[in-house]
């Protein structure tokens, strides 16, 4: 059996009295490029946040490689773009090596600073990502996609063994998503980094997943891509609360 | 004014003391603007004013000079700037709510101990435009103790600062204390208002810290040379407002804030100018 990344069990948790998790029952297994879809307001976000230990559950367990939340310490093994990091201060001052570096603010410490080696370390992460052309470019001034790539260069100086991403390629064009999923399969299979990813983009997602997980206040589905996509339009019809086609990007 | 700064004391103070706020404002001001919290300097510089004017009651009523208007200053900026924390907190979704409420409230505390004392005249002009004769050497050495610390203390926690002001949650969610980096920061913001308030003045004390960092995001790329160039624009503006000030009796506050604006003019035409001798040539 493969060794899980996170594990969550009977999850629940509501927001002020408004449940939004329902005995939730995941795991991410090591090495998986897990696709996590689901309709607006399922509580994609707020998995991820309990994920993180940004929000405590109200009942249930979480453990993180194989350790209780509570006890976890290695937070830099997680890395984590969030769904509102396009929507940053387009006008902020700082080029994209500045925003990488700031990847290692954490892991550097209190009253330290950049060193040499920090510095290759960045200009790797840069590279990884396919944007060393514009390192010492304002972020501000890259295209979304650009930008996401950056986000996720600013992850990988950690050297994450799991990376989250929330909903990465809102508002990138059809060519460079799938440029976008290719970076990240690439980091799947030859970084060997676990991977979560957030995305309404049903279609594209089965092509690169190994695994689906559907959520909607609770999981209606979690398996392999090749299921998912053989579910019936009435399965997903359920599942979505309203009709909805598999876009499929095969041309 | 050169010979005058080496002859007289109080004008050598005034100088020294506008070099020591041309860095620091500005400085700070950076992480300000990016941050979009420019109001929250405007509050603060109203409440400071309140604890000026309760320093100076103190002096007039009571001869009391242990709470020179300075001190008064820095102690109310500081309360004020924690007000607006926990006011920021209570209106979570209205965080902008703080600035009106401690703004207000500085104005009226100041009102209220002006008219305890009377009245103070000149020396209340002095401190809402800033003044070129108003600085003396106990006054100089606080403001060069505050520089000395806030340019540490942003030396020492700037990767953090930067982090900080950049993602907020991202920061959190990778270990950075933020709470306790953000309080450090605005504690920082208040030192350095009540230490410009001097010169420039409580009604233009948040354009110190905000015009030249407005004309250095203009030019700069990245966020370490943006720093530098405010700090730059800075200097620029209180030697060249200081001196003008000086020769045609005007405020500094004054004089200063106008240097900025023609700063900010210059860096918006110059981008504009480089902007479009590109185009020419892409199209050329
Ligand atoms: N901070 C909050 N306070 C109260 N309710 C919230 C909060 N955040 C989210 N919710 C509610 O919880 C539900 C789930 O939200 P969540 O953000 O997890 O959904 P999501 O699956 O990520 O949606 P989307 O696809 O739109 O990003 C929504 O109904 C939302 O209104
Ligand atoms: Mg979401």
């Amino acid at each position: 059996m493969t060794e899980s990344v996170v594990t969550m069990n009977k999850i629940h948790y509501a927001y002020d009295n408004k449940p939004v998790l329902s005995n939730v029952n995941f795991e991410i297994p090591r090495g998986a490029l897990m696709g996590l879809i689901g309709p607006n307001g399922g509580g994609k976000t707020t998995l991820i946040k309990l994920i993180l230990g940004l929000l405590k559950p109200d009942n249930g367990s979480i453990s993180l490689f194989g350790q209780p939340i509570n006890k976890f310490k290695e937070w830099n093994k997680i890395g984590f773009v969030s769904q509102k990091s396009n929507t940053f201060n387009k006008g902020f001052p700082a080029t994209v090596f500045e925003v990488v570096s700031m990847g290692l603010t954490a892991k550097i410490g209190y009253l330290k600073f950049l060193t040499k080696q920090h510095k290759e370390i960045i200009l790797q992460a840069i590279e990884q990502v396919g944007m060393s052309d514009y390192a010492h470019q304002n972020v501000g001034n890259l295209s979304g996609g650009q930008q996401q790539r950056v986000f996720i260069a600013r992850s990988l100086v950690n050297d994450p063994e799991l990376l989250i991403l929330d909903e990465p390629t809102v508002g990138v064009d059809h060519e460079n998503v799938q440029r976008f999923y290719d970076l990240l399969e690439r980091l799947n299979n030859k970084r060997n980094i676990t991977l979560l990813l957030v995305t309404h983009d049903t279609g594209i997602i089965t092509e690169h997943a190994t695994d689906i997980v559907c959520l909607n206040r609770t999981l209606h589905f979690h398996g392999d891509p090749k299921e998912y996509t053989s579910l019936t339009d009435r399965d997903l019809s359920n599942f979505y609360g309203h009709p909805v086609n598999v876009v499929s990007h095969d041309h | 004014m050169l010979a005058d700064i080496i002859e007289y004391d109080f004008l050598r103070n005034t100088f020294l003391t506008g070099l020591l706020i041309g860095i620091i404002a500005p400085l700070l001001g950076t992480f300000i603007v990016v941050r979009r919290l420019s109001l929250i300097a405007d509050a603060l510089s109203h409440v400071t004013l309140a604890g000026i004017a309760f320093g100076l009651l103190l002096e007039k009523k009571f001869a009391a000079t242990i709470v020179t208007p300075l001190y008064g200053g820095m102690a109310f900026s500081v309360i004020g700037s924690i007000f607006i924390e926990k006011l920021r907190g209570v209106y979570k979704a209205y965080e902008e709510l703080a600035i009106p409420i401690i703004l207000s409230g500085g104005v009226g505390l100041s009102l209220i101990f002006i008219s305890l004392a009377d009245g103070f005249n000149t020396e209340l002009f002095n401190f809402l435009f800033g003044s070129v004769s108003a600085v003396s050497q106990k006054d100089f050495l606080s403001i060069l103790g505050i520089s000395i610390f806030v340019i540490i203390v942003i030396f020492l926690f700037y990767k953090e600062l930067f982090t900080l002001s950049f993602d907020e949650e991202h920061a959190s969610v990778s270990g950075i204390h933020a709470k306790r980096i953000h309080f450090l920061f605005i504690i920082l913001t208040a030192l350095v208002i009540a230490a410009s308030i001097r010169i420039v003045g409580v009604l233009l004390v948040s354009a110190l810290m905000t015009l030249p960092v407005a004309s250095a995001m203009r030019l700069a790329r990245g966020f370490k040379q943006t720093i530098i160039l405010s700090v730059i624009f800075g200097e620029l503006a209180v030697v060249l407002g200081l001196f003008s000030g000086y020769y045609f009796s005007i405020p500094p506050g004054g004089t200063i804030v106008l240097v900025s604006i023609i700063i900010l003019l210059l860096s918006i035409s110059a981008k504009r100018f480089t902007f479009n001798s590109k185009r020419e040539r892409e199209s050329a």
